[in-house]
C-alpha cells in the first residue's frame, strides 16, 4: 500500500504535531486578554487595594483614602433583586420554550427574547426609568433591579431552552411512562438533569448585570452614603467606577483601577462558587 | 365495546382461553399521515408472556406503545380501540393508565440525577408518598424482584448511573415495578446488553409473569421462543399471525410467518 511507508508517515506526523501547536498557540491567544486584564487593573489598582477599602465609605471630595463599601453592597443588592425578578421569569420561559413551545406561540417568545437580547442595555435603563421610576417619583434600588432584570431575562430563557432541550428524551420517556403527569416530569427530573447548564446561563445572565453602568445611571442613580433600602438611590461598583475614573483626582482614579479589579475577581467568585454549589452530589461518571 | 363484524380475531389455537387483559381491536396507528398500523386485533393474556416478534419497521414498538397511550407522547395518533380489564384506555386518564401498564425501554434509562434508592422510589414519591419506611419497603421489595437487591443493598445512595448496563436495566424494572403495575411492557429490553444480562433479565420475566402480564417486543427469535407463553408475528404494520409460541415457531400457519422464523427474510 502505497501511503504507509516510513517518509508518508513522517509527515502525517509532522501535521498532526503543527495543529497541535496551533490549537495551544490560539488557547494561548484566548487566554492572554483574560490575564493580562486581570494584571493590569490589579498592578494599576493595588496601591488602593487595602482592607479600608472594603470597609469603608467615600470620603468627601480632596480627601484621600476612603472606600466604596456602599457601592459593594450596592452592586449586591442590585444583582439579587435583578435575579429576583429575572430568574424566574426567564426559567419559567425556557422551560415553556423547550415543552410545550412549538408553536406560533413559542415562536414569537423565542424571538421577542432575541430581539429583547440585542437592545441597548441603556434603552432598557431609559424603560426601567419610565415604569418604575416615574410611578414611584424617585430613583430606587428597585428601578435598578427592575433593569437588570429584562437585561437577564432573554439569556436565561434561551441557555434554559438550550439545556433542557439537550436532556435525553428517554428520560421524559421514563419518567412518563411510571405514571408521572408531564408537568412534574419536567420540573422533578428534566430541570435537575439540566440543572448545570442552566446554572452557565444564569451565571453569564449574572455576569452581564453586574457589569452593566448605563441602565443604573437612570434608575438606581448611584448614592455616595450608605443605603441598603430598595425605595431610595443606590450606589453599585460600575456606577462607582464610572464616576471615580471621570474624577480629576489621582486619588480617585486608582480607586477606580481598584474597583475594577474587584469586580473582575467578584464575577470570577461568583463562577467558582456557583459551580461548586450546584454540583450535583451524584456526578455522572 | 363492540368488535366489528369483519374483523379478524386471531384467537390462539389449541389452549385453554386465558382471560383478556388487554384487548386491541382494529387498532390503526399514525405518525401524521405515515400509517405504521393496521386494522390490529390482538388479545393480551392475563398472566403470561407475550412476544411480539417481526422485521425492523413492522410496528411492533409503535403497538406497544399505544398500550400505554406513549404512541401519543410521540406525536403519533390512533384509531380503533384498546381495552385494559374491559375499559377503553383512551377514557382512562393516561397518568394513571400508565401507573397500572408500565414500560421498560431498550435503552436503560435511570435518572442520572438520583440514586438507586431515588430512582426506584420516583414513581411513588412524586405522587405523594412521603412515608420513608413504607418507600423503603417497597424499593427493597421491588429490588428483589427485579434480582438486584442483593448487589446494591449497601450502595442504595449511589447514583442510578454508577452500576454496569445489565444492573441499570434491572434497576429500571425495578422502578417499574414499584408503582404496581398490571402489566409491563417491555421494548427489547435485553437488546443492549451483554449475554449474562440478558440471561438474568430472561429469568426475571419468567418469575414476573406470576404476578403481571407481560408484553415483550424482540428482535431475537431465540429470546421470544425461550420466554414467552405466546407470539404475535407482525410484518409491515399488520399482525400476520399469533398463536401458542411452540405452535408459531414449529408449526405457524402463514407462509409470511415461516419464512421469517426459517430466517428467509428480516
Amino acid at each position: 500500500m502505497n501511503g504507509t511507508g516510513g517518509a508518508y508517515l513522517f509527515w502525517r506526523k509532522t501535521k498532526n504535531n503543527v495543529m497541535i501547536a496551533f490549537a495551544a498557540a490560539c488557547l494561548l491567544i484566548a487566554v492572554v486578554p483574560l490575564v493580562m486584564i486581570f494584571s493590569y487593573t490589579l498592578l494599576q489598582g493595588i496601591s488602593s487595594l487595602n482592607i479600608d477599602f472594603f470597609i469603608q465609605m467615600p470620603k468627601p471630595v480632596g480627601e484621600t483614602g476612603g472606600g466604596m463599601a456602599n457601592a459593594l453592597v450596592g452592586t449586591g443588592i442590585l444583582i439579587a433583586l435583578g435575579a429576583l425578578f429575572g430568574l424566574p421569569v426567564g426559567i419559567m420561559a425556557g422551560i415553556y420554550l423547550a415543552e410545550y413551545g412549538n408553536n406560533p406561540l413559542g415562536a414569537a417568545v423565542r424571538f421577542l427574547a432575541d430581539v429583547l437580547s440585542g437592545i441597548p442595555s441603556i434603552v432598557v435603563g431609559v424603560v426601567a426609568y419610565i415604569i418604575v421610576v416615574l410611578p414611584m417619583k424617585h430613583f430606587s434600588a428597585l428601578a435598578g433591579g427592575v433593569a437588570l432584570a429584562i437585561l437577564m431575562i432573554p439569556t436565561v430563557t434561551r441557555t434554559t431552552e438550550e439545556m433542557i432541550r439537550l436532556v435525553p428524551h428517554s428520560y421524559r420517556e421514563a419518567g412518563l411512562a411510571i405514571g408521572i403527569p408531564q408537568w412534574k416530569t419536567t420540573l422533578r427530573i428534566i430541570l435537575p438533569t439540566a440543572l448545570k447548564g442552566i446554572t452557565t446561563g444564569i451565571l453569564l445572565a449574572i455576569a452581564r448585570a453586574a457589569g452593566e453602568t448605563a441602565p443604573l445611571l437612570f434608575t438606581a442613580l448611584g448614592n455616595r452614603f450608605w443605603s441598603t433600602s430598595i425605595n431610595q438611590p443606590i450606589a453599585s461598583l460600575t456606577v462607582f467606577i464610572y464616576d471615580y475614573t471621570k474624577a480629576a483626582f489621582e486619588d480617585w482614579n486608582r480607586q477606580a483601577w481598584a474597583a475594577g479589579f474587584v469586580l473582575i475577581a467578584l464575577i470570577f467568585t461568583i463562577s467558582v462558587v456557583f459551580r461548586i454549589v450546584t454540583r450535583s452530589r451524584y456526578e455522572e461518571r | 365495546m363492540e368488535v366489528p363484524a369483519n374483523a379478524q380475531v386471531q384467537v390462539p389455537a389449541g389452549s385453554a382461553q386465558p382471560k383478556p387483559k388487554m384487548v386491541a381491536r382494529n387498532v390503526n396507528a399514525f405518525f401524521g399521515k405515515t400509517q405504521a398500523l393496521r386494522s390490529v386485533n390482538l388479545d393480551v393474556a392475563e398472566n403470561r408472556v407475550l412476544a411480539i416478534i417481526g422485521p425492523s419497521g413492522c410496528g411492533k414498538s409503535t403497538f406497544l406503545r399505544c398500550l400505554n397511550r406513549m404512541h401519543e407522547v410521540a406525536g403519533g395518533s390512533m384509531r380503533g380501540e384498546i381495552a385494559l380489564d374491559g375499559e377503553d384506555i383512551m377514557k382512562i386518564d393516561a397518568v394513571n393508565l400508565r401507573r397500572r401498564v408500565g414500560m421498560v425501554f431498550q435503552k436503560p434509562n435511570p435518572f442520572p440525577t438520583m440514586s438507586i434508592f431515588d430512582n426506584v422510589a420516583a414513581g411513588l414519591r412524586f405522587n405523594g408518598h412521603r412515608n420513608h419506611k413504607f418507600l423503603a419497603e417497597v424499593v427493597e421489595r421491588c429490588l428483589r424482584q427485579a434480582a438486584l437487591w442483593d448487589e446494591v443493598k449497601d450502595s442504595l445512595n449511589k447514583s442510578g448511573m454508577g452500576i454496569s448496563g445489565g444492573q441499570q436495566q434491572r434497576l429500571c424494572i425495578a422502578r417499574t415495578l414499584a408503582v404496581n403495575p398490571e402489566v409491563v411492557l417491555m421494548d427489547e429490553p435485553a437488546s443492549a446488553l451483554d449475554p449474562l444480562s440478558t440471561a438474568k433479565i430472561e429469568e426475571l420475566i419468567y418469575e414476573l409473569k406470576t404476578k403481571y402480564t407481560i408484553a415483550i417486543v424482540t428482535h431475537n427469535m431465540q429470546q421470544a421462543a425461550r420466554v414467552s407463553d405466546m407470539t404475535a408475528f407482525f410484518y409491515l404494520g399488520e399482525l400476520i399471525e399469533v398463536g401458542e409460541t411452540k405452535k408459531i415457531f414449529t408449526t405457524p400457519e402463514k407462509r409470511q410467518t415461516e419464512d421469517y422464523i426459517t430466517g428467509r427474510f428480516g
